[in-house]
């Protein structure tokens, strides 16, 4: 689904990402680990295409991402979804809007927009919040219209950097129930994270970037290093 | 696209008043100046189109004589139209005139005013040498011609085409300046919004869209603003220029006249729009992927 190619990415002298390969099948849940500054948010950027490494190669299935042209990259993007840590909503948007927001951008007819949205922010059970603005939300709330945004287009893949990075536990977990449901419905996810809890609790893949480097890829890995501080 | 531009104006409504208020002023300035050219246009043409060489006849001048003046005078080069005014009719047209003082209709009478023949030019340089041509035909008493009022309004035509010229191609690089700043600085607001935008899939042509629109939008509202502003003060000054100009058929300018200046100041606002929301848009999204 995705590789990576013996990736390196400088920013002038420092190195971000040294030599990375790993590669991520099509529907697996992986969990990129690591430490603030490891290198994470870098691989999910490099996948995006927001990034361009400095040298080696990234493929979805035999097509080089880093080889599409800026004109065209937007085709890319529409197969992949992304969660933020900061949920990067339009505050004058209401949730429905913002969620309906990528399918308008491809154009969808307005009647399978409101199927959709409908359906998705039903999935994330935020049917009831469908008029309300991103300001009268909490910050649960927030992330999963952030989620049901990212998915409503039905990606193939669904990326999210440190989802949970503003959550308490409880809402945490809440999050992570949602993304299996979404993974086990055939998307692929890759979720850059330092929250330990959760990986432990998912028992997926877990790859541990530090200083750039790959130090761990395990099939059903748990989290190593730091404890991470998530909010209670 | 018309629900983002909305959104776009009145997200920062101060910005964009700023915006049109400059455009606006600017275009009232082109517009002042373009009103100004077409009225002297309309000057110089009406001054052009009426004789522009009086020759005066003597009393005794025989018709056989003046028929023979009138054909050598229309067979010169540059020679438009000569017409023959008699004593009679430089009465008539002295009667109306003065038709509102009886004191000086009482005392003249068709006797003491001279016949005359009336030569309009095509040239107005050759004005000078018909007159001194006739000049020297023995039965002609006295002649006058306008060089001076024409040649004056010409010369004050090109200088005011050239200055129009210059203070226009000014105004309109601050409007786009204008417009590239003010759109740049909500760009720059909305930058996190825009680099959304593009990972969530938008094209380069969404997001460009209600920007460019933005800046054309801005263009259009000034240009009628400018427009509304540009004939209202015509309409204020329009005694004056009557009074001033008396005799001249210039004001009131016709409906179309007004229409087509309009359709010009649209046509140049969302030019400048345009031109502004081009430049600023592609400056910023030429640093994003």
């Amino acid at each position: 689904m995705i590789s990576f190619e013996k990736v390196t990415k400088k920013f002038g002298d420092i190195t971000a990402l040294s030599d990375i390969t790993f590669s991520v099948d099509k529907g697996e849940f992986v969990f990129l680990t690591g430490s603030s500054g490891a290198g994470k948010t870098t691989v999910i950027r490099l996948i995006l295409g927001e990034y361009l490494p400095t040298s080696g190669e990234i493929l979805s299935d035999k097509e080089r991402i880093d080889k599409i042209p800026k004109k065209k990259l937007y085709l890319w993007r529409r197969k992949v979804g992304v969660v933020f840590q900061d949920y990067k909503l339009f505050p004058d948007r209401t949730i429905f809007e913002n969620v309906a927001l990528p399918l308008e951008i491809q154009k969808t007819s307005s009647s399978e927009i409101k199927s959709k949205v409908e359906k998705i922010l039903d999935l994330v059970g935020l049917s009831q919040r469908a008029g309300l603005f991103p300001a009268q939300l909490a910050g649960g709330e927030l992330q999963r219209t952030s989620l049901a945004r990212a998915v409503v287009t039905g990606p193939e893949i669904l990326l999210a950097d440190e989802p949970t990075g503003n959550l308490d536990p409880r809402t945490s977990e809440e999050m992570m129930r949602l993304f299996k449901e979404i993974n086990e419905r055939g998307t692929t996810i890759l979720m850059a994270t330092h929250n330990c809890e959760i990986v432990d609790a998912v028992k997926t893949r877990v790859i541990e970037i530090k200083e750039g480097k790959i130090v761990r890829d395990e099939k059903e890995g748990k989290y190593r290093g730091e404890k991470s501080k998530t909010k209670s | 696209m018309f629900k983002t531009l909305k959104q776009h104006i009145f997200r920062s409504p101060y910005q964009s008043l700023a915006a049109i208020i400059v455009v606006s002023l600017s275009l009232f300035v082109i517009s002042v100046f373009f009103l100004i050219g077409a009225g002297s246009q309309r000057v110089l043409q009406y001054f052009e189109g009426r004789p522009q060489v009086t020759a005066f006849l003597k009393d005794e001048v025989k018709p056989q004589e003046i028929e023979m003046i009138r054909a050598r005078v229309q067979a010169k080069d540059k020679v438009k139209e000569v017409s023959f005014v008699s004593k009679e009719d430089a009465l008539k047209i002295y009667r109306e005139q003065n038709k509102d003082n009886p004191l000086l209709l009482e005392m003249v009478t068709a006797k003491i005013l001279p016949a005359s023949l009336e030569i309009s030019t095509t040239d107005l340089k050759s004005l000078k040498a018909i007159a001194e041509e006739l000049k020297e035909e023995p039965m002609v008493e006295d002649v006058i011609f306008q060089e001076d009022v024409i040649v004056a309004l010409s010369s004050w035509m090109q200088t005011l085409r050239i200055t129009g010229l210059v203070v226009a191609g000014f105004l309109l690089a601050v409007s786009v300046l204008t417009i590239l700043v003010i759109l740049g600085m909500k760009i720059s607001q909305r930058k996190d919004e825009i680099e959304i935008l593009k990972l969530l899939g938008a094209t380069s042509g969404y997001i460009r869209g209600p920007l460019y629109l933005e800046g054309i939008v801005y263009g259009i509202v000034a240009a009628v603003i400018s427009w509304v502003l540009s004939f209202a003060s015509l309409l204020y000054l329009s005694p004056y220029i009557v009074k001033f100009l008396s005799g001249v058929p210039l004001l009131p300018v016709s409906f179309l006249f007004a229409l087509e200046t309009l359709g010009g100041l649209v046509c140049l606002g969302v030019v400048i729009g345009f031109l502004g929301s081009l430049f600023s848009v592609s400056r910023f999204l030429r640093t994003i992927r």
